[in-house]
């Protein structure tokens, strides 16, 4: 084939936007409608892969759509970060639709088509986003993924679905409309571009106060990125069914957000002018605080998905301190984590998604002793909580690394701290899951019975011993997350490459 | 022919709608005021068009010279105004015959088409003429229908709405005709051009000042401005539903023209801001408005009466883009008017589907019609979605600019005001969102299937239309710019 990188940037996006077609007309014949999903992941991922290797090439990939107001385009232009971003989003798409297949046909949820609507639009607005040239674009299709994700969240038709719905629609859309679209629009007015421009669009002689004002806006109106506290959102939407949760809370939607904040940190505002600003203080001690109370709160949740969307609150904190450090090494370890915490983010979610399928189980103290019936997912689920953790032999390694390098270059010793002790917490309430399924604590009681006086001791009983793992698509799933969590413990290469390479300009 | 356009463009339907009566048939009348306005939207078009090429049109009524014969004077503005109130007069007449079928007893059909036909007239008329006596006259056309057109609805309450309306809109257009006649008083002349010439002369006199008052009154009471909007919700709630839509898109459109035409045109920007202080009272009834309505329609339960007060609001969102006086803030206005029309009217017709099937838009009776009415609720949705400024629709073009215009005056409240103002709109929206998504249908329900393409494809149109112009703005935006620079007496 021989299409120009320009057309296969459009193509990103309108793909999966015209693949949703193929899946309403396909709606009646689960197969071919799954065939059709599979087939856009397949196709979308060769072609970021395509551009991943133009841009390496060192070819400048942008594309100018139409001019939607005066002076404001819709444009995309490839560059290292969305690359990043983008890579990591595709493929984890293509495996989240193979879990997908597996978990919603043996939980045998209504309305599948939909869900895979929903799910090809949602991709196409990550895309969408990534490439972005300016913040204008980014803007509509931020929006378009709040709005695409909606029923996605509320699947299941229920009122507590509707209640979490409530929630995620409220925070993500009023904390972007009143927040996020004033602060593009000052900016607009302030800068007179939106143009995503390395070192900044801001004039040198830029009003100190107004821009610190204006960073306020931005961390508070990108809600995606849940620092507390516009967290709530997170939580509410894991009613969603887990698949919706692992790709779109583990990586699209929450990682659109940490993604918008680095790049207006990187190509709004320029590491320079953020240092010099003084809200930037104030924002990263708002993030190392929301680092450790959500670390905090996930302690406390008996759910495994609450805990894990707690868990993620925290993790974006990482990626929001290492942005606001406005140092290189912030940037390459939070651009790295957004790579690494989606692949164990993600894995530890198809885990929580494997075991409700098979044992019916949601609560973690019901989960004693499972690593026997499943101890694929189990291992798994450990290998995953060691790269949340950030230790070898794990890809969270690598990003913590630098995210602590940065905090000691820019002398930041309390926000060091915060993230060792973070490190801490996310040992205890991680490890243990995996833990005591291998490991069951089993309690003995003891009951007397005073008629004939003899006492009973009873062993508390193991379920099963008999294997049971998730079904095979899934399990083939969370199997390749993990090996990708290994993988980028030994191979962290290219992510480095490109992490370091967004701030030196093209790669 | 093509330099009698301004005229045709009134006369048309006025002359179609005693036609009607002697045609007398149901569904030939029916085409024939569907013609008539489809007619009315072609002309507006090539007035548009010869508008934007070779500037304003002067007509002269029968000859006579302007300041003593009647002129009709087409300009930006009213050309744009003129096309938005044809255009949805069309895409609505549409889906009328369905909808009156149920709505309107089969005798009155013939007299729903006049009254619908003069009303149309009087709208066109009162934005195309350039003679101030003239604009009172069209002005009790188009409301003296209106009245008919609303008591025309199958409660009994219509009744008693429409009483409402006729005894405020009297007084409004009461006002208005006093307000007139101090002007022609004070300068012998009504011609609006000629108006404007000669009112500095006199401006500081009491006369004039109490005329301004007297006219501004008047035409807010004809725009439903918070808090003389008390008319507004009955007369749209029980009103047929075909008519709700034609009026929720155009009506008070009108009213914020002239309000536009008389403080900008007639009277002058420097007298109408300073005599009074319009700034600071528009802003703040504006504001108020705003949030005042949202609140309100978030606690109704019919959601004919919802979205009535939601267009309370969103005049709201004019007035206060009218109050900053600057070009941004006007362009936001204007746009926001076209950008209203092609909202409401998409959301009022999916309205009158839903009559048609259900019987009736009491929330209780919306659970389950995302099922069964899947197109016409998804029009709802995107509707909404514009209502409340979603990036792709029209809304956020609007929301944009009037964003634009109160940053750039450094009025950042103001500006966080209007946005959360907008959050209300979330509310009430997903209110009905989520009973017709969420909700298993009321048993006297089940039945209910989707609207009839005669409403699907009216509906469609203007669904279509707000992500167009969502996404196409060149049209919407370089009309309202021209309009706004030229009021202001800055050549673009």
């Amino acid at each position: 084939m021989n299409l120009s990188l320009e057309l296969m940037l459009q193509l990103c996006i309108i793909m999966p936007l015209l693949a949703t077609l193929a899946i309403v007309a396909s709606g009646r014949h689960p197969n071919i409608r799954e065939g059709v999903t599979i087939a856009t992941c397949l196709a979308l991922i060769f072609l970021v892969v395509s551009l991943y290797q133009g841009l390496s090439a060192g070819e400048s990939i942008s594309v100018y759509w139409w001019e939607l107001l005066p002076g404001l385009t819709i444009s995309f232009d490839i560059e290292p970060l969305g690359m990043l971003f983008a890579l990591v989003a595709s493929f984890l798409w293509l495996v989240t639709t193979i879990y997908a297949i597996g978990y919603m046909r043996s939980h045998q949820e209504k309305n599948q088509t939909r869900f895979y609507v929903c799910f090809a639009v949602a991709i196409g607005a990550v895309m969408g986003l990534a490439f972005s040239a300016n913040l204008f674009t980014l803007f509509i299709f931020y929006e378009v993924l709040t709005l695409s994700t909606y029923p996605l969240v509320t699947h299941a038709g229920t009122e507590k679905a509707k209640k979490g719905g409530r929630i995620y629609l409220g925070i993500l859309l009023s904390t972007s409309i009143v927040f996020f679209l004033l602060a593009i629009v000052s900016t607009w007015l302030v800068a007179g571009t939106l143009d995503f421009t390395l070192g900044g669009i801001f004039a040198d002689d830029v009003d100190k106060v107004i821009a610190s004002i204006l960073l306020v806006l931005f961390i508070f109106g990108i809600g995606k990125a849940a620092i507390m506290p516009f967290h709530r959102w997170l939580p509410a939407a894991m009613v969603a069914p887990t698949p919706v949760s692992s790709l779109l809370h583990a990586v699209a939607v929450v990682k659109a957000g940490v993604f918008t904040v680095l790049k207006v940190c990187i190509f709004i505002f320029g590491l320079d002018l953020l240092a010099e600003l003084p809200s930037t203080q104030f924002l990263l001690y708002l993030a190392g605080a929301s680092v450790l109370l959500a670390s905090l709160i996930a302690m406390r949740q008996d759910n495994l998905k609450a805990r894990l969307a707690y868990s993620t609150v925290s993790q974006l904190g990482y990626i929001t301190i290492g942005a606001l450090l406005a140092t290189s090494s912030g940037v390459i370890g939070s651009s790295m984590h957004i790579a690494m915490h989606a692949f164990g983010k993600i894995t530890l979610f198809f885990c929580a998604g494997a075991i409700l399928v098979t044992l019916h189980k949601s609560k973690i103290s019901e989960m004693r002793g499972i690593g026997r019936q499943m101890p694929v997912t189990m291992i798994a689920f450990f290998i995953a909580s060691l790269s949340i953790i950030g230790v070898p032999p794990t890809g969270g390694t690598w990003s913590k690394w630098y995210l602590m390098m940065g905090t000691i270059e820019t002398e930041q010793f309390v926000l060091m701290v915060i993230l060792m002790l973070s490190t801490l917490l996310n040992i205890a309430y991680l490890l243990p899951i995996a833990f005591h399924a291998f490991f069951p604590n089993l309690t003995s009681f003891k009951t007397s019975d005073k008629s004939n006086n003899t006492t009973n001791i009873t062993k508390e009983r193991l379920p099963s011993f008999e294997i049971k793992e998730a079904p095979l698509p899934s399990l083939i799933a969370i199997v390749v997350t993990t090996l990708g969590c290994l993988t980028l413990f030994i191979y962290p290469q290219p992510l480095f490459d490109l992490a370091s390479a967004i701030l030196t300009g093209r790669g | 022919m093509i330099a009698h356009l301004p005229i045709l463009q009134v006369i048309i339907p006025l002359l179609a709608a005693p036609i009607c009566l002697l045609l007398n048939r149901s569904k030939l009348v029916w085409l024939f005021s569907l013609l008539a306005s489809g007619l009315a939207f072609s002309i507006s078009i090539l007035l548009l068009q010869q508008v934007m090429t070779s500037g304003v049109i002067s007509y002269e009524l029968g000859g006579w010279q302007a300041p003593w014969g009647i002129e009709y004077r087409i300009d930006n503005l009213n050309a744009f105004l003129l096309l938005i109130i044809s255009g949805i007069s069309t895409v609505v007449l549409f889906a009328a015959q369905t909808s009156i079928e149920k709505e309107i007893p089969k005798d009155k059909h013939v007299y729903f088409y006049v009254l619908y036909l003069l009303s149309l007239t009087g709208m066109l008329g009162i934005v195309a003429t350039g003679d101030a006596f003239n604009v009172f006259v069209f002005l009790e056309i188009s409301s003296l229908s209106a009245y008919a057109l609303i008591a025309m609805g199958n409660k009994r309450q219509a009744l008693w709405a429409s009483y409402q309306y006729l005894i405020m809109g009297t007084i409004g257009a009461t006002f208005i005709l006093i307000g007139i006649g101090l002007m022609y008083q004070m300068t012998g002349t009504l011609n609006m051009e000629d108006l404007s010439q000669r009112l500095p002369e006199v401006a500081q006199t009491r006369t004039v000042f109490v005329s301004f008052v007297f006219v501004i009154v008047g035409v807010c009471l004809k725009l439903a401005m918070f808090p003389l909007h008390l008319w507004l919700p009955n007369a749209y709630a029980y009103a047929p539903s075909i008519v709700t839509a034609f009026f929720a898109a155009t009506a008070t459109k009108v009213a914020v023209y002239l309000l536009i035409r008389f403080t900008f045109s007639v009277f002058g920007l420097s007298f109408s801001f300073t005599t009074i202080p319009l700034q600071t009272l528009f802003m703040a009834l504006g504001l108020f408005g705003i949030f005042v309505a949202s609140t309100t329609a978030i606690y109704q339960s019919n959601v004919k009466h919802l979205f009535a007060y939601s267009s309370i609001a969103q005049i709201g969102y004019m007035i206060v883009g009218f109050s900053l006086s600057t070009v941004t803030g006007l362009t936001a206005t204007l746009l926001h008017m076209f950008n209203h029309a092609l909202m409401k009217g998409a959301i009022f017709l999916a309205l009158a589907a839903v009559v048609y099937r259900v019987g009736n838009v009491e929330l209780k009776n919306f659970r389950g019609l995302g099922r069964q009415m899947p197109l016409t609720m998804a029009a709802i949705v995107i509707g909404g979605l514009s209502l409340i400024g979603v990036p792709l629709t029209v809304g956020f073009v609007s929301k944009w600019y009037l964003l634009t215009a109160l940053v750039e005056q450094g009025w950042w409240p103001i500006a966080v005001l209007i946005l959360l103002g907008s959050m209300l709109a979330v509310v009430y929206v997903w209110r009905v969102i989520e009973v017709a998504y969420f909700k298993e249908p009321l048993e006297q329900n089940v039945e209910v299937k989707e609207a009839p393409m005669s409403f699907l494809i009216p509906i469609w149109t203007l669904v279509i239309a707000n992500i167009y112009f969502g996404i196409d703005t060149r049209l919407s935006v370089q009309v309202a710019e021209a309009a706004a620079q030229s009021l202001f007496g800055v050549s673009p």
